[in-house]
């Protein structure tokens, strides 16, 4: 098997989200104006500000990486391209990673992009901003794999975008954790390099499980 | 070459068929007819692999279904009624992709060569959410001539939708295909002249 499929599946989610950038950029900017509305609601107060950034940064993370899932297999379940992928040569799992490493291409790479400068207004800088954003590029794909499954399973359900939310957000509360933690542990001073390498290790199963159980997830959806 | 044995399909509470049993051999088209709702489509789209039977087997090469599914999908082209084109992308994108995921190993010529032969070169590079129905359908039969290779083509209503010229296009490339010794299973409404001698009629009825 030569990689070309795969490429295929990738360019094409590129190029089509490419043209219809209005989708994709709704979530970056969603993930911007969410970030941007806690100093208004909780007051200008430096300190508190500072503690909460990490959390604030990366609940909001999890929600704009949340409302972009139901695009990933969606439109390809609508139009029948689903069915043929499913009935491709190529293993399915295989196809499901080209286009998850898509799907965070446009979705996760722009929020870690984006995460340090709005980590700026609330007050972080020097190494937990870099952190911030080490943890962002380790968890923003972490996000794509697990999200992926759940998109795979509401397929095709009535109102799959809240269905799809009670599935994964629990499932991504490690994610959470280790993310939010590591800015938090070096804005303490303990170092984050313990969260950090958990994230990756979650990443390093979430990569390798996922394309498996989305492929499951996407056949038992067509049936 | 594909055997079904003792068939039988539900769909939600209702029976569509049972003990249904026919095989198609190299060489053949095979026309399923039925009224709405009398399960052709889900005939297919068990025959294809996609969803599995209530009850009996379909064999692919003499292999049940559930072990022979990687060789069977190496020798499938299957066209739902679901066009699977990509609206944002143009007629040449969207049969580029399809040629590299199922891999016909189509070169650039050969998607043009296809897009001729459904009459669309004009509209070569025009995304496909300007096409008519008629166009978008044949955008998506265009993928046939790209699968010649292909030993089975499950085609559900491939003449929906089309002019009458369009129609006598695809049933001459139905008959080269099958005079080729490779087989079809269709299925349509209207009274195409499909290859005399070599079509069987299926019909499916409500249990």
């Amino acid at each position: 098997m030569n990689g070309s499929p795969l490429l295929a599946a990738f360019r094409r989610d590129v190029l089509q989200a490419w043209r219809r950038r209005a989708d994709w950029l709704t979530t970056f900017f969603f993930f911007v104006i969410v970030v941007s509305l806690f100093p208004l609601g909780v007051g200008p107060e430096p300190e508190m500000l500072k503690t909460m950034a990490p959390g604030i940064l990366w609940v909001a993370a999890l929600l704009a990486a949340m409302l972009s899932l139901p695009r990933v297999y969606g439109t390809d379940y609508a139009d029948g391209t689903l069915e043929q992928l499913v009935l491709a040569p190529q293993p399915l799992a295989m196809l499901v990673l080209a286009k998850t490493v898509a799907h965070w291409l446009l979705s996760g790479l722009p929020l870690a992009l984006m995460a340090p400068v709005l980590g700026l207004q609330f007050g972080l800088e020097g190494e937990p901003l870099t952190v911030l954003f080490w943890s962002l590029l380790l968890g923003t794909p972490c996000l794509s794999f697990i999200g992926g499954v759940g998109a795979a399973l509401t397929l095709g359900v009535r109102g799959g975008g809240v269905l799809v939310a009670l599935l994964v957000l629990p499932l991504y509360i490690p994610v959470l954790i280790f993310g939010a933690g590591a800015v938090q542990a070096v804005a303490t001073g303990t170092g984050a390099g313990g969260h950090l390498s958990l994230l990756g290790a979650c990443l390093c199963i979430a990569a390798a499980l996922s394309p498996w159980a989305t492929s499951a997830a996407l056949r038992v959806s067509l049936e | 070459m594909l055997q079904v044995r003792d068939l039988a399909c539900m769909r939600g509470d209702a029976l569509l068929f049972r003990k249904l049993e026919f095989d198609v051999e190299a060489g053949e088209v095979l026309w399923i007819e039925g009224s709405n709702g009398s399960g052709k489509t889900s005939l297919l789209r068990i025959l294809s692999g996609l969803s599995p039977p209530e009850q009996g087997e379909v064999r692919w090469r003499g292999t049940a279904l559930a072990s022979a599914r990687d060789a069977l999908q190496a020798d499938l082209l299957y066209l739902g009624h679901l066009n699977a084109l990509k609206d944002d992308l143009s007629v040449a994108e969207n049969l580029q992709f399809h040629s590299a995921i199922a891999g016909y190993d189509a070169d650039a010529a050969d998607i043009d060569n296809a897009i001729a032969a459904v009459g669309l070169t004009s509209r070569r590079d025009l995304p496909v959410r300007v096409l008519s129905q008629g166009q978008r359908r044949r955008a998506a039969l265009a993928r046939l001539w790209l699968a010649s290779s292909r030993t089975l083509w499950i085609l559900d209503e491939p003449f929906a939708a089309l002019d009458v010229d369009s129609v006598d296009r695809l049933a001459a490339l139905l008959a080269d295909h099958v005079s080729a010794g490779r087989m079809a299973i269709l299925t349509t409404h209207q009274e195409v002249a499909l290859p005399a001698g070599r079509t069987r009629r299926l019909r499916l009825d409500a249990a």
